[in-house]
């Protein structure tokens, strides 16, 4: 195989590479590679409409397939990259192909991380990342799971969560954390999802450390605790984040560690390869310039035209404005802006109400805002974000006063 | 199946056919067209599925909820006939239906 573009990765990223390149008039050839099997598909409603049977997996494709075929993009998918020569500049696949590339575009993603304990390769084991892992969720759904044990209380935990109590299961949420939501939000808006949880009937277990999966036939059936406890579960899903997929890269000599290291243009240390999405650590200006990586479709949409436009010749450097949601119950959170590291956060409105929102300040600037169904605060929002605004916290608690008001 | 009409931002119109319960957005994202990012994937979180109802049912070039009307207002090119089409639903009745793609943010 040979292709002017080799996009190593179907996802998200990888899918807006290859419409940037051919939207900004890439006439080279391009060619995607893929680890499933399926066409590009959108990943954050597995958690949610898909995990809860409101959506067909074909309603997920990113585009059709003559989509991809129209514009002579090729999918190579059922098979990873493992190895990269950056000299000879070619890649060499799982299946032993091996395929040369003018530039290569990196956007494998991440894998789930996986418990360490023991017991953590039993069946009913899941991780919710590809259609294939929901699949697997969702035939044992069918075949009569009803105890499901959650571990990790971030966004794909809770979602989790939420869509199976909504399809009848008892739930047990277990966080290694004080609360919920602890690498992502603020301790109100924590609060606030852990309550509502609660009163869905979700049994939430905080600064518990899962000890081991207890099996009987090869099958999960208990998740052992640090004090001795056992929870009992028909099937256990664990959403503790995920380690980027980069190995090959940096056996290469790219730089970087937890991530592959990118410049504002998303290229890499090596000559022309590029890395977007999930796995690419680049220098954020939202994040006061700290070398993040950004787990979201917004870092992967824009980062990939990014890309695209410096092969294309039009270099533009990527500084979009990190945005993100996550649906929950009735609950839609809509999040603007980048809250790590804040030193301040007021809450506007009232959480009873749910509608309300939690604006986010570091050195008394505007760094972001979660919304709870609240979606005008989100639109206006995003304009205190990318200034960086100085805005009176007593001004930002009020409610009564819009935010394009400040 | 449901027969529209979906202008492309270079002014091209295409027919686009439709399933009634699904949403306008995934017909045109169904359909061979570029344009429409739709990032969210519907979830009304984004504005990128902004359109411009032409032509179609009185009633349907309004918002038809708060959100989207919010949404839409992040647009730089929100119109009196915006709307966002993941949150139109398809049905027999919008047979017929002519919208533009509205130009990026």
């Amino acid at each position: 195989m040979e292709a002017d573009v080799v996009i190593v990765g179907a996802g998200h990223g990888g899918a807006a590479a290859a419409i940037a390149l051919r939207q900004n008039g890439f006439a080279g050839s391009v060619v995607m590679i893929g680890r499933e099997a399926d066409l590009p598909y959108e990943r954050p409603p597995l958690s949610k409409e898909y995990l809860a049977r409101g959506k067909d997996f074909e309603q997920l494709l990113i585009r059709p397939a003559h989509f991809w075929a129209d514009r002579q993009i090729t999918m190579a998918l059922g098979r990873e990259v493992v190895a990269v020569d950056p000299t000879n500049k070619r890649v060499r696949l799982s299946n032993g192909e091996e395929a040369t590339y003018g530039t290569l575009i990196w956007a494998a993603g991440g894998d789930p991380r996986r418990l360490s304990c023991a017991g953590a390769d039993l069946a009913g084991v899941h991780a919710v990342r590809t259609r294939g892992d929901v699949d697997r969720l969702m035939a044992e759904l069918d075949a009569g799971a009803t105890r499901g044990v959650v571990v990790g209380g971030g966004y794909i935990g809770l979602e989790a969560a939420a869509v199976l109590r909504k399809l009848g299961c008892s739930v047990t949420l277990l966080e290694a954390q004080p609360r919920v939501l602890a690498r992502v939000a603020g301790t109100q808006l924590a609060r606030f999802y852990q309550e509502t949880h609660r009163a869905h009937g979700v049994d939430i277990w905080t600064g518990v450390s899962v000890e081991r999966l207890e099996g009987r036939d090869g099958r999960v059936c208990g998740v052992g605790l640090a004090d001795g406890s056992v929870v009992p579960a028909d099937l256990v899903i664990v959403g503790i984040g995920i380690a980027a997929c980069v190995a090959p890269l940096i056996a290469a000599g790219a730089a970087g560690s937890d991530g592959v290291n990118v410049d504002e243009q998303c290229r890499t240390s090596l000559l022309d390869v590029y890395a977007i999405g999930d796995c690419a650590a680049h220098a954020n200006v939202f994040a006061a310039g700290a070398v993040i990586r950004l787990e979201s479709v917004q870092n992967a949409n824009d980062m990939a035209v990014a890309a695209a436009k410096a092969i294309c010749g039009m270099p533009s450097a990527y500084k979009a404005t990190p945005w993100f949601w996550s649906n929950q119950f009735d609950l839609k959170l809509q999040t603007v802006g980048l809250s790590a590291g804040h030193d301040l956060s007021l809450l506007r409105g009232d959480p009873a109400t749910r509608s309300f929102s939690v604006v986010y300040l570091r050195r008394g600037r505007f760094v972001a805002i979660d919304c709870v169904n609240c979606t005008k605060d989100y639109v206006q929002a995003k304009r205190l974000v990318e200034a960086a605004a100085v805005v009176a916290p007593e001004r930002l608690a009020d409610a009564v006063i819009p935010l394009h008001d400040m | 199946m449901i027969n529209l009409t979906v202008k492309t931002r270079d002014g091209v119109a295409h027919a686009v056919e439709g399933l009634a319960g699904r949403t306008l957005m995934e017909a045109i994202r169904k359909a061979d067209l570029y344009e429409l990012v739709a990032m969210c994937g519907g979830s009304c979180s984004c504005a990128t599925c902004h359109v411009f109802v032409e032509a179609g049912p009185s009633g349907i070039d309004v918002p038809a909820s708060e959100d989207e009307s919010d949404l839409l207002d992040s647009s730089d090119y929100r119109a009196a006939n915006s709307r966002l089409s993941c949150q139109i639903v398809l049905d027999p009745d919008l047979a017929g239906l002519v919208v533009q793609i509205a130009p990026e943010s």
